[in-house]
């Protein structure tokens, strides 16, 4: 059981990836631990969105190889694909809602597509997921254009947590949240982390979210994954640009913030 | 050793001694057997243990709760026994976003809340000619700007359109009106060899073909075309919220989207109907001259000398009309579309259907004024 617990649950290895000549990734490593939070921060462009839209298997890469719970991602037949994707939630950077349906039907949506229910159960289910994702009861009938920006992420969340998966992947989900709606957000992550025992694969900007939830943090810069680490090793690393993101004016004042918060 | 999920342990359901015990995967796709096999509410149960249950996740949470506050019939939930911590938070998360009771169906729909739904409904449909109305009117009052200001009118965007709209339908609308003419001269020479009137066949193809028939479906393919393309168009931006930027960036959605549409059906519309009614004529021709023996010379001469230019400008006259309809309705529909892709589809396709609903009304109106003023 050991090595079981102890392989990495995503392992990327030598991931090149290029659009045209326009050369996104090229040699990208990274593996996620079981049960962790992990940031994944750079750059406008640096190729966050697309790794995740790689590992998830929306995207091909050009070499290298991905492999998610110990199976690689792209020799996979179609059913092995379904029973994976099974075991992963994904919410995109633009929540991807699907606009024709309520936000209750969004999230029963993932339920109806994989799992036979009844349809009362799957109402239910679907209404607790929209209620722990801090959603108003009057929510669960609307559709996503009368939502607003963080109310879609919020729904969006909810439909990738849908089934309980073991691994969700995150777009950013915090951006264009109030800062209280950002910090209950991170709890909200935290906490469904320790009731589901989540692996969480977050791309964020969000320096307190790095702070507040974070185990470890990858810095995706020039191509590949520079550094990889907790937030205090990420305090260490002496690269200019990861330097000036870990100790830019807003990383002080978030710091600052996790600072006297744990006094 | 595969990285692969252990397979899951059935879950199971026991009553012993007051005690429900559950052991077992409690996970999303097992607990919809279980919910047939729950003891009966009543059964004498003072708790639930869960110190057997191996996994559970959100809907086995929901389950082992729901099934706490069923047994216990309406008093506190029977208490939950030995979860495990993990177990533990998450029977809280869940509990405390547990469904409230489900609202009480909607009561039957009285004969007055169906009158008040008729009226409101006969009220919308007012509010909606209002308001095309008014567009209408800002999309003339655009046009008018133009002639003031030519400056402001956008000639690549022109130019665009009205090879969109115009020189990509000129093969389809050849066709048709070829189409048209050929079965008109057939269906009518079958009518007049009766009379021995054969020839007479050259009057009601250039008749029928002139005065309504080439324009009026020429109308009806592009706004098949055209129009649901104006919609879609539009429609998609709205969706995006471009409009809304350009409106921010001062600049008028009206004068960049709805005009050089609206331009290019009103300058292309009226030689798409000269194309169509030609094509129609030679149609007429090449069939008279196979079923009849009319030769195209004939064809000729009896149409310069019985058909006057008034019929063709009966024709065409409507051609400015039908665009203006057309242009401004497409458009309309397209600025009309929320953020929800249904809406798009289903203003597309009310676009079409009223666009060429309202060319027939506005037609037959034509046919009564040229009835009355004796052309
Ligand atoms: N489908 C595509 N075709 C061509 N280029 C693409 C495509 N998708 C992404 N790119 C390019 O790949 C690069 C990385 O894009 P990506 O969306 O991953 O950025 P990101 O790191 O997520 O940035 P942000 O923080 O702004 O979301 C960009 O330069 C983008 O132009
Ligand atoms: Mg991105």
């Amino acid at each position: 059981m050991e090595d079981d617990a102890d392989r990495p649950i995503i392992r990327v290895r030598g991931l090149v990836k290029s659009f045209g000549n326009h050369t996104v990734h090229d040699g990208v490593d990274l593996d996620v631990r079981r049960g962790e939070i992990i940031g994944i921060v750079g750059g406008s462009g640096t190729g966050k969105s697309v790794l995740l839209h790689q590992i998830v298997g929306l995207l091909k890469p050009d070499a290298g190889r991905i492999e998610v719970f110990g199976e690689s991602v792209r020799d996979t037949s179609d059913e092995e694909y379904r029973a994976l994707r099974r075991r992963w939630g994904v919410m995109f950077q633009d929540g991807a809602l699907f606009s024709s349906l309520t936000v209750r039907q969004n999230v029963e949506a993932p339920m109806r597509e994989q799992l036979d229910l009844p349809d009362d159960l799957r109402e239910t289910l679907a209404g607790i997921k929209v209620r722990m994702v801090g959603l108003p009861d009057n929510a669960q009938g609307k559709y996503p254009s009368d939502l607003s920006g963080g109310m879609r992420k919020r729904a969006g969340f909810a439909r990738a947590i849908a089934l309980d998966p073991e691994i969700v992947f995150l777009d950013e989900p915090t951006a264009g949240l109030d800062p209280i709606g950002a910090a209950a957000f991170d709890t909200l992550i935290g906490q469904l982390q320790t009731a589901l025992g989540l692996t969480v694969f977050m791309v964020t900007h969000d320096l307190d979210s790095l702070h507040a939830i974070c185990d470890r943090v990858a810095v995706l810069a020039e191509k590949k994954v520079l550094a990889v680490g907790t937030m205090d090793e990420m305090l260490k690393v002496d690269h200019p640009w990861v330097h000036e993101y870990f100790h830019g004016p807003r990383a002080r004042a978030a710091l600052a913030g996790t600072a006297s918060e744990g006094d | 050793m595969t990285a692969q999920r252990p397979d899951r342990i059935a879950p199971v359901i026991a009553t012993a001694g007051g005690r429900v015990e559950l052991s077992g995967d409690l996970l999303i796709g097992t607990v919809a057997d279980l919910v047939s096999h729950a003891p009966a509410p009543g059964a004498d149960v003072q708790a639930v243990d869960l110190s057997r249950v191996e996994r559970m996740d959100t809907a086995g949470a929901w389950f082992v709760l729901d099934l706490a506050a069923r047994l216990s019939g309406g008093d506190a939930p029977a208490p939950i026994e030995g979860a495990s911590d993990s177990q533990a938070t998450l029977l809280d998360t869940v509990r405390e976003n547990m469904p409230r009771a489900t609202p009480a169906p909607e009561p039957r729909a009285s004969l007055t809340d169906r009158i008040a739904r008729l009226g409101r409904a006969t009220y919308g449909v007012g509010l909606v000619a209002v308001e095309m109305t008014a567009f209408l009117g800002q999309v003339v009052a655009a046009l008018a700007g133009l002639v003031l200001r030519p400056r402001r009118l956008r000639l690549t965007s022109l130019v665009h359109h009205m090879q969109e709209v115009g020189w990509n339908a000129i093969p389809i609308v050849t066709l048709m009106a070829f189409l048209i003419g050929v079965v008109l001269a057939f269906q009518g020479s079958a009518q007049l060899r009766q009379f021995g009137a054969e020839v007479f066949v050259v009057d009601l193809i250039a008749i029928a073909v002139l005065r309504e028939l080439g324009i009026l479906l020429t109308a009806i393919i592009v706004a098949g075309r055209s129009g649901s393309a104006f919609t879609a168009a539009i429609g998609s931006m709205k969706m995006r919220e471009e409009v809304s930027a350009m409106r921010t960036l001062g600049l008028d959605p009206v004068q960049i989207l709805v005009v050089p549409r609206v331009l290019a059906l009103f300058l292309t519309l009226p030689l798409l109907g000269f194309i169509a009614d030609v094509a129609g004529l030679v149609g007429g021709a090449v069939m008279s001259w196979i079923e009849l023996g009319v030769s195209p010379v004939v064809f000729q001469s009896r149409l310069v000398a019985n058909i006057d230019l008034w019929q063709f400008g009966v024709g065409i006259i409507k051609a400015p009309f039908f665009a203006l309809i057309i242009g401004v309705i497409g458009c309309y529909e397209g600025l009309k579309v929320g953020g929800n892709a249904e809406s798009l589809g289903r203003l597309t396709s009310t676009s079409v259907v009223v666009a060429i609903f309202m060319v027939i009304v506005v037609d037959a109106l034509f046919s009564i004024f040229f009835a009355l003023v004796g052309v």
